[in-house]
């Protein structure tokens, strides 16, 4: 590597070191009664190296991403070692010790030093010396030891005038935070000066952390070795990033906590944090505090960031768990049974922070307590055991540590919102119940409350939504204003409020950007939202949504350091979306403490970027002003638009004023509410909310509904009704978009920026959307202008003409005068006569139509030019047309969103071709496993593996050539999928292992990915299970696609897909469609550029798709540094796809996207046609590639000097700067610039290679049973799985004979145990088990019980992990003892028995049965629609945890069904010995009663249909069809169905 | 929008003609009707495609191919599904002047188009077309909206056929003063002396005429510019001028005995029949009666249908249609595939009433004539024909080839010769000296519609040559929004 190996790049290209994610693993060992013991420094070091699984290495293996321990200091230790030092340390609470980074050479070092020493000096304290910390770097690799700094620490003492401990931490805070400052901005002639670096600075804590993997932290700094080391707590940290740039601060710990998890918000949160700042007020720090701004600067990491305000609130008076509540609030808004004291503390802290929302597992501590708490939505592991001598252990896995089963008194885990804190001084735990209580009474929160906050629906009254009394005429004139179209109407307005959801498409986004279309475009449309992939998950509002929440604050923050009644004057809205009435009221508010100010938000039509500037600096002046003089409500509002002056776009002005109020320190004074026509779709929502504005008044739409209404287009309809339905499509909207971030309330979304924009000015962005992403330039304020002027022309001609009614639109179905589209009649047409022809010139007549460089370009391509050789390679030499479409995929289109016949031609097709067709996420059936006559296979090359796991079994992976993870999807990146029951026709129900007629949810996150660890774990999982196939993971181009790619490589992925934001889709809201994702050339780009300086791109295949059509399109994507290339809508069309966009009706005329069988009568297709089309486009690329003068495409991969951007006349692409896209990493000729080596999975190390195989061995060749005991630890990952893949390639589907196989483990297992394992199979554990326990059972059995030397009660204690059995189709499991959250996720054929569980248990379940002897967490059945549970609900309170959107609660009264789960219990009481089993047994008849069954209503109704048809006297299949038949046409199915 | 299984519930019903046994017998539409209900079955089946082929106007492999003027087809038949009647006119007029012309004449090319037609019988676009502008008259929702304020800019517009109607509209729309000139006695071109009364009754073009008279245009008729007023004065009268003058200058059939009496083009006999009908009721006798005659019409076009029907309803004795082109095929041909106009076998409604009476279909395929023999009295009294073959020449180009021993002889008392228009006869077009094209139209680029003479634009058959009314239409607007932006440096006209 060049200098890019030394330390973190620059932004260059499309990389920005910005991006960079983490994940880890955590874990903390502390001495309950505070005791100090070398003892707990060892345990805490045994734990790390227990996690190293969690951490990872870049492309070298001895270069880890991070590692360190935060423990109390080791006063005895530090005494000896000064002394030999000459320095006298006095007693312990009287110095702090400082842990600082230094750059390696002296001379450099040495005035670092003296600048911290004069800050010492200068806050009145003494440096009593320095030591240089011992360290050792041996073990390092060249990476991690190129920037190694010199590590010393300082021992400064505590001056007299300083009363207490905490005094002094606040002083040498203060020093910390000068000194790092004072070292930034010194003029220091110094090498390496970015090295400094004071990892911590305390009186009770220190830090020893590094660039390092686990195992190397110890020998790195033999200081941790030493006997006199003591501590009573120790937190420990394993860093995963996904990047493999060296740096030595990002190592964890941070000074007062440890964190595995991402915080979504945080850009939103840095900003509140910045603009709180001017109110800031504290005795605390006195004429400090200006010394110590901003709060937040050290360090770049979401982490680095929660540590900086989590430091400052709790050193300006609150206790860590206070700022630690009012920082990750529990979801407190929608809990069924909250202490309303509780309640009232998160309420009014509300009114002062907004939380700061992802997923999280963070523990803590000041030296004193140590505590830990997890988000609200539980999305990361954490398990402790408390043990009889007064040790807790906690890590985000168990078995970390190994103590005696008869030591353990507890297990437990974190539960999402919980706190666990454990106070030393006091020597016990806090139950989070009584910590929350004390601290939630502290003050009289509920009563502050009640005379201080508004809430403002009673302020409002009850006044209906009034029609407009505009005659038609004024209303369309008024919609031209803001550009409203036809469409608009039809497809967003109108249906919204009918249907109060957002509306739905299908198949990809073939219109150009905005800042490639001719047409004039709301500025909305240039801001495309953002998405949790990999290194975070998306949520799921719907099932999930008691942890949602659309509240939103308005009116003046105070002082957050000194909360007090008046802290909470302020209006608490519902929702951020006013109705009419609603602005009304608040624009006439008359209550103390609120004054409200109307700015007009418009422009001088035709004045151009300059006039447009004016207006809104004169916003600003105006606000500034409004401020002054006491209002605390701006109301922003374009009423006022005539003749002369222009709607200026409301989200510029809303940005605008948002960032001008960060900047002067004013916004948390006032609220922004914004009164304007131009809002009407949910992304325009979304980015007002992202930039700023508390709430939106649109009254175009509101006046657009009355006017639908009178002229009878909503027919049936109260305008109320109509503002109802809209208001809550927009919300629900909002919230989903949300979601896909994995952002749970409004208010921490309000502001947080979760856009990147796309074709805006980086002057634009950086004066009115600072930080936001725009990373090829764009349109500048003339041009906005100009957009804004030309919609306003339109409603105010020079002279009207008549007659006039709003455009068509054309922005989601083609319309001859509308907006641009690539697949228009003449492309459609031409392909597919060309395909069924086999008329090459045909095909080059549509490539040219697609490819032309002339206006308006229809996508960023068209923008780039060839480099063409003067002499071109004669084509003959060019890699062969047979050669290059082995390189060709198809999409991953499932069986189920297309038809049988649809599905089996791609697959035909490709392996003819010797390319690869994609299962999409619908399994498969297995007949196709099986070589047609012809010899044509069906059998799809690449299975993929979605978050719904349909029809995922052993025997799919296994016949698996690639296997896909598909993190995201073009057309809807972050959302899940669902097929409603109409479509879940018996043959689908049946591949999918599900029931027919019954709806199917595909969740938005994969449940066992919530970070980047977590994938590669999945991609470990995989591999286990067809070691023969290559695991692709599917990404969406978004900005920092290319730091999750490098994440993923380091996860061990064999291909990486970057799709783009176009692709296709069965389903999908029509806002995500048009607004989510970025288009290919971006993402791939960003990917090839962070691969190669990362040194990870030649251990990765990158593949690309969205909208591949041409020859031309595979070039492109080969220079940008794609090998493999994917097709989905082309080739559907060549089949004869004619873009109805109508999938998601079943309603497909060509018999494509449809399951019904009359009109797959009417398909036409033949994989011929496909085959034709590919070998077209591989032709097209041999002659592009001829006249670039290569043979092969391997040559062309990352050559993007063979590009260049084209000149454009275009008047908005002109503005485009696409040099970041042809950027090329200055490497040396060492880094490979395409995959060359393949990737180490660490198989040889897996159990089942090491001994499992060997042991089974009889079994797998001659079926003869096998039984064996073996011992098992936390790092033993993926038990069985490889032996389970090997008895299904010999033994197929059928399995072997039950308990063939037959293994008992001792031990603490590792996640994933037991993952996919078929029939005969029976793995046994004793001891205790991780996450992921039986994911994907295919017919395995597994028993779970506690070590028989334990002598906890396990009915209440945790015995396995979260996210058990998840996407199970089939087995048994018996589990003595509770589980953890999201028990059975997406079951559909495990039968299991379970003795407790935790929250979301059963969730998306469609099938199996499960049995839970004992209480239940929360949210129970959540999207359940298949299967059965079964509740042991002895203290009736079952009810209130169970979500009963899709269930139905009944009793058991069904005799065979007693018998069954009789029969069920009585077997887990014969596998595991539970007492609570024998217990039930022994009392059975009374226990019957306390039984209760969970029904999924569709379920029983189909069931019902079934038993009917046989009545009837169908039998079998038919009976099924009937049945489903019948069901579709029954009008009462349930919702959602 | 629409309803997503309409397609499959309900079968297409365009709207039926009338009997043709009592319809030979008056000169009244012959078009029947849909009820309401049935109509909005038909919008129902509009399946709301993502690309409404449909719509697409223009050409594609030398096919034409959807609608030439863009009605937005998919929005006004769900409206008509709605029962949306006013919004859907609405949406009609945004694309089309004058829908109730091509709601009752259009080819549809559109429904050549329709996606449904891949599977199933395309939709009944063109029923509802009709259905839908004739509801607006029906409800008095079609009234003359005059413009607002006048631009005080004046332009004059040579012919009053579909182009020159469109023209004027539009111009007028955009508050020009606009004058249009007609050489014949009656407004409306084609579609007054074209199109016979049973396939677009003359109240029909009346009605839009006075329309366009209330809202302020002005009609000259009787006056042929380049004849009764000179080109050049005309221009200095107007600031700008739109010449749509059709191309009527009618391909005639030069062969041994054409010269005879009996032997007709098309048009004089349509345009007199219909004048007479007109001022008459065909009382003046002012016409070419085929009463009792042997009519052979040559040429299988629409215009040959005309005349089929017009003998039929004179009571011509026997009736014989000849086309040079082979017989198409029932079904689209391999290299005619959706969405292309289907060239396929059809009975239009000429042919329909004639196999009525006569037992048979009257057109014989592939036929050419080669010579007309008369009485001996100057009558014509045979035509000789031979059949010929289509094959391809070294160019690869279709060429007719004589089929020897096919040679035949026909009786007849009246030949029409509806063999289609050659271009534009307007002696205007000289002395304004606007350059032609090669095959002497008008040269001007469609979409800027300008001829080479500043503020002179031209529009319709005249700078197309022979073709639709919906492309006339299509070009009167395309011309009126250019002549507008020349007018004003800008134009609201779409």
């Amino acid at each position: 590597m060049n200098m890019s190996g030394l330390k973190v790049p620059s932004q260059q290209g499309l990389y920005n070191s910005s991006h960079e994610h983490d994940a880890c693993g955590i874990g903390f060992v502390v001495n309950i009664k505070g005791k100090q013991s070398h003892e707990i420094v060892k345990q805490a070091i045994t734990v790390l190296n227990n996690l190293d699984h969690r951490g990872a290495s870049g492309s070298e293996p001895n270069s880890g991403d991070g590692a360190g321990i935060l423990m109390q200091i080791p006063h005895k230790f530090l005494k000896n070692s000064c002394e030999g030092l000459g320095i006298d340390l006095p007693d312990s609470g009287r110095y702090g010790v400082g842990m600082i980074f230094f750059p390696g050479d002296r001379e450099d070092r040495l005035p670092c030093e003296k600048i911290v020493e004069q800050i010492v000096e200068e806050e009145g304290q003494t440096v009593l010396g320095w030591r240089k910390v011992p360290t050792d770097n041996t073990s390092l690799g060249k990476t991690a030891r190129a920037s190694e700094p010199s590590v010393r620490q300082i021992f400064i003492g505590r001056s007299d005038d300083l009363q207490d401990e905490l005094d002094f931490e606040r002083r040498l805070y203060v020093i910390r935070r000068r000194a790092t400052r004072a070292v930034e901005e010194a003029k220091l002639n110094i090498r390496e000066k970015d090295l400094f670096y004071i990892a911590s600075l305390s009186v009770r804590t220190i830090i020893y952390k590094g660039m390092l993997t686990t195992r190397q932290l110890e020998g790195f700094f033999p200081d941790l070795s030493n006997p006199e080391m003591e501590s009573a707590l120790a937190l420990v940290h394993s860093r995963f990033s996904t990047n493999t740039f060296p740096s030595w601060k990002l190592a964890h710990p941070y000074r007062y906590l440890i964190h595995n998890g991402e915080i979504n918000t945080v850009r939103g949160n840095q900003n509140w944090m910045h603009a709180r700042a001017a109110q800031f007020a504290t005795d605390k720090f006195g004429d400090d505090l200006s010394r110590i701004m901003p709060i937040i600067q050290e360090e770049g990491s979401d982490s680095g960031r929660f540590d900086n305000s989590l430091e400052f609130l709790y050193l300006s008076g609150r206790s860590l768990p206070h700022v630690m509540m009012m920082m990750l609030p529990e979801p407190w808004e929608k809990h069924e049974s909250m202490d309303d004291n509780k309640r009232a503390f998160y309420e009014f802290h509300s009114c002062m922070m907004e939380p700061w929302d992802g997923p999280a597992s963070i523990a803590f501590t000041d030296g004193k307590v140590v505590g830990a708490t997890l988000d609200r939505n539980g999305l990361r592991p954490s398990r402790y055991y408390v043990t009889r001598d007064d040790i807790v252990v906690l890590a985000s896995e168990v078995g970390v540590l190994d103590i005696p089963p008869e030591n353990v008194i507890q297990k437990e885990r974190l539960q999402p919102g919980r706190m666990l804190l454990i106070d030393t001084e006091e020597g016990r735990i806090i139950s989070d119940e009584e910590i929350k209580q004390q601290i939630a009474t502290e003050h009289p929160y509920r009563q502050w409350l009640d005379e201080n906050l508004v809430k403002f629906e009673k302020l409002n009254g009850k006044s209906k939504p009034k029609p407009t009394d505009l005659p038609h005429d004024a209303v369309l004139h008024r919609q031209k204003v803001f550009g409203y179209t036809y469409e608009d109407l039809k497809v967003n307005v109108g249906p919204m409020a009918e249907n109060m959801l957002q509306p739905v498409g299908s198949m990809g986004n073939d219109a150009p950007l905005a800042v490639l279309s001719e047409q004039p475009q709301l500025l909305y449309n240039y801001f495309k939202q953002l998405f949790a992939q990999v290194t975070n998950p998306p949520i799921d509002p719907i099932r999930e949504e008691l942890i949602t929440s659309t509240e939103t604050i308005l009116g003046t923050q105070g002082n957050i350091l000194d909360p007090g009644p008046n802290s909470c004057r302020q209006i608490e809205l519902k929702t951020p979306v006013l109705a009419n009435e609603e602005m009304d009221g608040l624009k006439n508010i008359n209550l103390t403490g609120f004054r409200q100010v109307t700015l007009p938000i418009l422009f001088e039509s035709g004045s151009g970027g300059e006039g447009l500037e004016k207006a809104l600096d004169q916003l600003f002046e105006d606000a500034d002003e409004a401020i002054g003089e006491g209002a605390n409500i701006l109301i922003l509002s374009d009423r006022e638009f005539d003749r002369d002056r222009a709607p200026i776009p409301a989200l510029l002005a809303v940005a605008g004023l948002h960032h001008h109020l960060i900047r002067t320190g004013n916004r948390t004074q006032v609220g922004i509410v914004l009164e304007s026509g131009e809002p009407r779709e949910t992304h325009h929502f979304c980015t007002l909310l992202g930039y700023g504005v508390d709430a939106v008044n649109p009254y175009m739409a509101y006046e657009s509904l009355s006017d639908l209404i009178r002229e009878g287009h909503l027919q049936d309809f109260t305008f109320e009704r109509a503002v109802k339905g809209y208001n809550t499509a927009v919300v629900k909207g909002v919230v989903k978009v949300m979601a896909k971030m994995g952002i749970s309330t409004i208010k921490s979304y309000k502001g947080a920026q979760i856009f990147e924009a796309l074709g805006i000015s980086r002057e634009v962005i950086d004066r009115y959307f600072t930080w936001t992403d725009s990373r090829i330039g764009g349109i500048g304020l003339d041009t906005i202008a100009e957009e804004a002027t030309l919609r306003h022309k339109r409603a105010y001609p020079d002279i009207q003409v008549n007659g006039q009614v709003l455009d068509e639109g054309g922005l989601y179905r083609w319309r001859r005068n509308g907006e641009y589209h690539m697949y228009n009649p003449e492309t459609v047409h031409k392909l597919q006569h060309a395909a069924r022809t086999g008329d090459y010139e045909l095909y080059k007549e549509y490539a040219e139509h697609l490819d032309r460089q002339i206006e308006p370009p229809p996508t960023l391509r068209n923008l780039l030019g060839f480099n063409y050789e003067s002499e071109p390679v004669p084509i003959e030499e060019v890699e062969s047309v047979e050669s290059i479409c082995k390189r060709f995929k198809t999409g991953a289109m499932s069986y189920g969103s297309i038809s049988q016949e649809t599905h089996e031609a791609l697959a035909i097709a490709m392996n003819r071709l010797g390319g690869k067709s994609n299962t999409g996420e619908g399994g498969e059936d297995p007949a196709r496993y099986t070589l047609d006559e012809n010899g044509d296979s069906r059998n799809s090359a690449t299975k993929q593996v979605a978050s719904g796991r349909f029809g995922v079994t052993s025997e799919y992976l296994t016949q698996g050539r690639e296997i896909q993870i598909k993190m995201a999807q073009g057309a809807k990146p972050g959302e899940g999928g669902e097929l409603p029951g109409r479509k879940v026709y018996p043959w689908i129900a049946k591949v999918r292992l599900s029931t027919p007629g019954v709806g199917l949810i595909s969740p938005p996150p994969h449940h066992d990915i919530y970070s980047i660890e977590d994938l590669a774990q999945l991609i470990h999982d995989l591999k286990n299970s067809n070691t023969k196939a290559d695991i692709n993971v599917k990404l969406v181009s978004e900005v920092g696609v290319g730091t999750v790619a490098a994440g993923v490589a380091k996860g061990h992925a064999d291909i990486i897909l970057i799709s783009g934001h176009d692709g296709g889709t069965g389903a999908s809201p029509q806002t995500s469609i048009k607004h989510a994702g970025l288009p290919w050339e971006l993402g791939l780009a960003e990917a090839h550029q962070t691969l190669v300086l990362n040194d990870l791109r030649s251990r990765v295949k990158l593949e690309t798709d969205g909208q591949l059509k041409t020859g031309r399109d595979l070039a492109i994507a080969a220079l940008l540094g794609a090998e493999e290339y994917g097709f989905g809508t082309s080739a559907l069309i060549t089949l004869g796809c004619i873009m109805m966009r109508v999938c998601h009706l079943d309603t497909c005329p060509v018999g494509i996207a449809t399951q019904n069988p009359e009109l797959r009568h009417k398909y036409k297709g033949d994989p011929s046609h496909v085959v034709n089309f590919m070998r077209f486009v591989a032709q097209d690329l041999r002659e592009h590639m001829a006249k670039l003068g290569f043979r092969s495409i391997d040559e062309m991969i990352g050559r993007t000097d063979k590009l260049h951007q084209r000149e454009t006349e275009h008047w908005k692409a002109k503005y485009l700067d696409l040099s970041p896209i042809l950027y090329r990493p200055e490497v040396g000729p060492e880094i490979g610039l395409r995959k060359l080596i393949e990737q180490d999975h660490g198989l040889d190390n897996a159990l089942d290679i090491q001994s499992l195989m060997d042991i089974c061995e009889t079994a797998l060749s001659n079926a003869e049973p096998v039984k064996a005991k073996l011992p098992i630890r936390n790092i033993n990952r993926v038990a069985g799985t490889i032996v389970g893949s090997e008895v299904t390639r010999r033994y197929g589907s059928v399995g072997l004979p039950e308990d063939t196989i037959h293994l008992i483990f001792k031990g603490s297992a590792g996640q994933s145990f037991g993952a996919f394992i078929p029939k005969g199979m029976t793995l046994e554990l004793e001891g205790d088990a991780n996450d992921y326990f039986g994911k994907g059972l295919s017919g395995g059995k597994l028993i779970l019980y506690p070590d028989s030397d334990s002598k906890f009660k396990p009915e209440v204690n945790i015995i396995v992990g979260n996210v058990s059995f998840y996407g199970a189709t089939a087995g048994e499991a018996y589990i003595r003892g509770m589980a953890g959250e999201r028990f059975c996720v997406r079951n559909s054929g495990v039968n299991a028995v379970v003795e407790a569980v935790g929250d979301h248990a059963c969730e998306y379940m469609t099938g199996g049965s499960v049995i839970v002897l004992g209480p239940t967490g929360r949210n129970f059945a959540a999207g359940m629609s298949g299967g059965v549970a079964y509740i042991l609900d002895q203290h009736g309170t079952f009810a209130d945890h169970c979500n009963p959107d899709m269930v139905l609660l009944e009793r058991l009264e069904d005799e065979k069904e007693i018998k069954k789960v009789e029969r069920m219990i009585h077997r887990h009481g014969e596998y595991t010995d539970s007492n609570r089993a024998w217990k039930v047994l022994a009392k059975w008849e009374e226990m019957i009663p306390n039984f209760v069954k969970v029904l999924p209503k569709d379920y029983k109704r189909m069931q019902q249909a079934i038993s009917e048809s046989e009545k009837k006297g169908f039998s079998g299949d038919r009976a099924v069809m009937e049945a489903f038949s019948r069901n579709v046409a029954d009008k009462a199915r349930a919702a959602g169905n | 929008m629409g309803k997503p299984t309409g397609f499959l519930e309900f079968e297409r019903k365009a709207t039926p003609y009338r009997d043709p046994k009592s319809r030979i017998e008056d000169w009244n539409e012959l078009n029947g009707e849909l009820t309401e209900e049935e109509l909005r079955r038909q919008g129902a089946r509009c399946m709301d495609c993502g690309i409404p082929f449909c719509q697409t106007g223009g050409e594609l492999s030398g096919k034409s191919l959807g609608c030439p003027v863009y009605n937005l087809i998919p929005e006004w038949n769900d409206l008509v599904y709605r029962g949306k009647w006013r919004e859907a006119l609405e949406r009609l007029h945004k694309t089309n002047n004058f829908p109730e012309f091509t709601g009752r004449v259009c080819p549809a090319p559109c429904e050549g188009s329709c996606v449904l037609g891949i599977i199933e019988k395309p939709v009944a676009i063109k029923s509802l077309e009709q259905a839908i502008i004739d509801k607006g008259f029906e409800e008095g929702w079609v009234k003359p909206e005059p413009p607002k304020s006048r631009t005080g800019k004046t332009v004059g517009i040579v012919g009053s056929g579909p182009a020159g109607l469109a023209a004027a509209a539009q111009l007028n729309r955009a508050g020009h003063q606009v004058t249009v000139y007609e050489r014949a006695d009656r407004i409306g071109g084609l579609l007054t002396y074209g199109i016979p009364n049973m396939k677009l009754e003359k109240s029909v073009v009346r009605r839009r005429v006075d329309i366009l008279a209330q809202e302020g245009i002005e009609f000259v008729t009787d006056t042929e510019i380049g004849v009764d007023i000179p080109a050049d004065e005309l221009r200095k009268k107007h600031d700008a001028l739109v010449l749509a003058g059709g191309a009527t200058r009618p391909r005639d059939l030069p062969i041994e005995g054409r010269d005879l009496n009996g032997i007709h083009f098309a048009m004089e006999f349509l345009h007199a029949d219909t004048k007479s009908y007109l001022d008459s009721g065909h009382k003046d006798g002012e016409y070419i009666s085929a009463r009792g005659q042997s009519v052979i019409v040559i040429g299988g076009g629409d215009t040959g249908t005309d005349c089929v029907s017009t003998s039929m309803r004179h009571g011509c004795k026997s009736l014989v249609q000849f086309e040079i082109l082979p017989k198409p095929p029932d079904d689209r041909a391999e290299n005619n595939p959706w969405p292309q106009w289907p060239n396929i076998y059809k009975v239009d409604y000429g042919q329909e009433e004639a196999k009525e009476k006569f037992g048979e279909d009257p057109r014989e395929y592939q036929v050419m004539t080669k010579k007309f023999t008369g009485d001996g009295k100057g009558n014509v009294k045979e035509l000789h024909t031979v059949r010929v073959a289509w094959e391809q020449d070294d160019n690869g180009r279709f060429v007719p080839k004589e089929i020897k021993g096919s040679e035949k002889v026909w009786r007849a008392d009246i030949v029409l010769l509806a063999m289609g228009f050659l271009g534009p006869e307007n002696p205007v077009l000289e002395q304004l000296k606007v350059e032609r094209d090669e095959r002497s139209n008008a040269k001007a680029e469609h979409g800027s519609f300008d001829t080479n003479i500043d503020g002179v634009f031209a529009a319709g058959d005249m700078r197309r040559g022979q073709s639709l009314i919906v492309w006339a239409i299509n070009e009167g607007r395309g011309a009126a929004r250019e002549c507008d932006r020349w007018l004003m440096g800008s134009t609201e006209l779409p």
